[in-house]
């Protein structure tokens, strides 16, 4: 094992960065703990707005851990040497950003001193149930990828494991997408269509996480990306984003040409305050129109800079997209008696309002805190900086194709 | 170095276990005969506790000799009327032992069906 | 544990158990067998036979006899099952039962009924528990075990009818009967507690217009059966065919 020399700065700098992620953590554990004696009435959540913002955070992190890991399968499973490099920092960050996801999950449950009855009792047609197989796969199945990857003598097993790997993380994608496309009850999920969308989100999203990581990581030890690797994975980051925000008209599109999805679309488009705000500013034009243009106007092209910036604001338009998309189908009523004016005492025909209070973000912070200090950890004490022999890459013609 | 951690983690665990519960007094506040005799009692009521609570939930079955509502009938403190509670029945042990107590999260510890529920404090 | 195995392995002590059952009415506290006592006699007899898959708990709601703002089934749902604590926000609390106000916009005409767990014989809230804590017994009440409901609300998220709530703060004082406790999630249970001693469900005994029905849906003979096959009813969103244990008239 080769340990990167460090300067005492970047040392101290080290130590620093583990402080604070781990304080976040701890405050976000707090927050937990809080929610758990007090019960969800300290939380904005209620018998309406069932999953809030925690959910946020832990499904923007279980679906970009998926997608992160795709930089490895690019490399493994089809072939591109000039992701191979990149496969272990993949690995650690699909196996971080899952297990901050998972936590934060838990640590909302009603009862999450329960956890042991949720792993000893499996209801196969839940697909929460399936999740509960999925995830601990997962882990399982990325450790023994990433032992193939970073064991040389393990290397000629990292295809097989990839593919492996590969077509566990496009199921794990299709059961978190799933959990929603399977619910018929509530107007805006109850699609076959959000499988895939999940899938190109995660594509997208961790692709983004990645190229964040990869550039803070090349800053840290005074590297420069190769400005043709760099236009290569923008060129990728872009069309994810495009794909993705052609999922996001068609599943508008569809919605709009039902009578009776029109209703909520007219909610979720024009008349639906924040979650208006959120789906045009956050999503369209942050999160996905701006990318763009920092991706393929001339102007900008591929400079580290406008790159960087591009991949963190498409994290921003997940955050809007996922907030819109989960509290904002569940603020809007049910419709149990279609064609009639409803009311009751319990939100019957009426838009509900959703304000996250202080513990629940802290606890999707601290899920964002468990994620970075495990990955920070992780790029200290193992080698994940991605080398790129230019010369061979540019040789093989890897570069070009 | 190593020797003083140790040390400090010695006393730490002991000032712990000091301070732990006291060893529970046990106290039948109305004595009959219980549906076991106690040394059953101690060691299994909660694998009764917990085959009755299924066959009764999703079986519809009533009527078993082990159920909570019957054990408060004797086991509830005459003065307070529960077994929770620090001089609870259940309380004392399962504090002296470590052990979780969860029933009464969500169980009426009180006993006689005669008090109206009303899901606060009185 | 000696007790059960006394009772099953042995036939001629069970047969003692059953002669000597009217007996122990008599005595109060009585010692059948080493390790098996019984203390009084509503114990001593013997545990109800269960819910059985012959029956089909359901229910009749006549919604041209339900005023609208009358909600003396929902006082009687609270008091029977104790939920009365009280929340800041009305929208984290419990309702098993509520009313519903209806308009038809077209035509103008209001009424008013009200919505519970329908009880279906299909329940999305059971496909989708991750733990098996939403179940249906045998007779087709749908209920929550308590016992491993981790909380996650995913069966709110499923149900077509948002009969569910998910108790967001510590309780006590719960009626012995019908035990409820922070963090799981509960709906209405048909006052299984009742049912199971051959009582209406409350809110049934409680309506004062007679506007609900309760009965076995299997018994041709039973009253609600009876009505059901020659009047008109309705299941609410029976597009979903999820085969409701409760129907509506008059909507």
């Amino acid at each position: 094992m080769h340990l990167e020399e460090n300067s005492l700065f970047e040392e101290n700098l080290f130590y620093l960065l583990a402080v604070i992620g781990s304080l976040i953590t701890a405050v976000g554990l707090g927050a937990a703990l809080y929610m758990e004696h007090s019960g969800h009435v300290v939380t904005g959540m209620n018998n309406q707005v069932v999953w809030g913002m925690p959910h946020v955070f832990a499904i923007f992190l279980v679906v970009a851990a998926s997608g992160v890991l795709n930089v490895a399968s690019i490399g493994s499973v089809f072939g591109k040497t000039l992701y191979k490099a990149r496969a272990p920092l993949s690995g650690l960050l699909a196996l971080a950003m899952l297990a901050a996801g998972l936590i934060i999950v838990m640590l909302d449950l009603g009862r999450a001193d329960r956890m042991i009855v949720a792993m000893t009792h499996l209801n196969i047609t839940s697909m929460f149930g399936w999740n509960t197989i999925l995830y601990p796969g997962f882990f399982a199945i990325v450790g023994i990828y990433m032992w193939t990857l970073m064991d040389r003598k393990m290397n000629p097993y990292s295809k097989p494991a990839g593919l492996a790997a590969f077509i566990w993380r496009i199921l794990l994608t299709t059961g978190t997408g799933s959990i929603f496309g399977f619910l018929v009850a509530r107007q805006a999920y109850q699609s076959a269509m959000l499988a895939p969308m999940f899938i190109i989100m995660s594509f997208a999203w961790g692709l983004a996480v990645f190229m964040i990581v990869q550039k803070a990581m090349f800053s840290w030890n005074d590297k420069q990306l190769h400005p043709q690797i760099r236009a290569r994975m923008k060129n990728l980051l872009g069309t994810f984003v495009a794909a993705v925000f052609y999922f996001v008209i068609v599943y508008h599109l569809t919605n709009l040409y039902f009578a009776k999805q029109t209703a909520f679309e007219h909610f979720i488009l024009l008349s639906g305050g924040a979650f208006t705000v959120l789906f045009w500013g956050g999503y369209v034009l942050l999160g996905t129109l701006l990318p763009l243009l920092l991706l393929y106007a001339p102007a900008f092209s591929n400079r580290s800079g406008s790159v960087f910036a591009a991949a963190s604001l498409v994290l921003v338009g997940a955050f809007s997209l996922l907030y819109v998309f989960i509290i904002g189908a569940q603020v809007f009523p049910l419709d149990i008696f279609p064609g009639m004016e409803v009311s009751s005492s319990f939100m019957d025909g009426k838009i509900d309002h959703y304000t996250p209070s202080l513990p629940e973000i802290l606890l999707g912070f601290g899920g964002i805190g468990i994620a970075f200090t495990a990955t920070a950890i992780g790029v200290r004490v193992l080698k994940f900086l991605p080398e790129d022999d230019i010369q061979k890459l540019e040789n093989s013609g890897h570069m070009l194709d | 170095m190593k020797a003083v951690a140790l040390a400090l983690l010695l006393a730490l665990t002991s000032v712990l276990a000091l301070a732990g519960a006291p060893k529970p007094v046990i106290r039948i506040e109305n004595p009959g005969q219980c549906i076991a005799p106690a040394a059953e009692m101690r060691k299994n009521h909660m694998e009764m506790l917990k085959h009755q609570r299924d066959r009764t939930l999703r079986q519809g079955i009533r009527g078993e000799a082990a159920s909570l509502n019957e054990c408060i009938n004797c086991h509830a403190g005459k003065t307070s009327g529960t077994v929770t509670g620090q001089d609870g029945f259940c309380q004392q042990c399962h504090s002296y032992v470590a052990v979780k107590l969860d029933c009464w999260d969500c169980h009426q510890p009180k006993a006689g069906n005669q008090h109206a529920a009303t899901g606060v404090k009185p | 544990m000696s007790a059960p195995q006394n009772r099953i392995n042995n036939p001629s002590r069970r047969n003692f158990i059953a002669a000597t059952a009217v007996g122990a009415a008599s005595l109060g506290a009585v010692a059948l067998a080493p390790g098996l006592h019984l203390i009084e006699v509503s114990q001593a007899s013997a545990p109800s036979a269960g819910a059985s898959s012959k029956v089909r708990w359901g229910m009749l709601i006549d919604t041209t006899k339900c005023a609208s703002g009358c909600d003396e089934c929902v006082q009687a749902c609270n008091t029977e099952n104790g939920i009365n604590e009280t929340v800041q926000d009305a929208r984290q609390g419990s309702q098993w039962i509520r009313k519903i106000d209806l308009k038809d916009p077209q035509s103008g005409r209001q009424h008013s009924l009200p919505m519970m767990c329908q009880h279906c014989e299909k329940p999305p809230c059971v496909d989708v528990c991750p733990t098996g804590a939403s179940m249906k017994r045998a007779d087709g009440i749908v209920l929550v075990d308590r016992h491993i409901c981790i909380g996650c609300r995913y069966c709110m998220m499923a149900c077509p009818y948002k009969a569910r709530s998910f108790v967001h703060q510590p309780l006590t004082e719960q009626n012995p009967q019908v035990p409820r406790g922070m963090g799981c999630v509960e709906s209405c249970t048909f006052c299984v507690q009742r049912v199971d001693r051959g009582l209406k469900p409350a809110c049934v005994e409680a309506c004062p217009e007679g506007a609900m029905t309760f009965g076995d849906l299997n018994d041709p003979n039973s009253d609600i059966a009876r009505r059901l096959a020659n009047e008109a009813s309705t299941q609410v969103r029976a597009d979903l065919k999820l085969g409701l244990g409760v129907r509506y008239q008059g909507i």
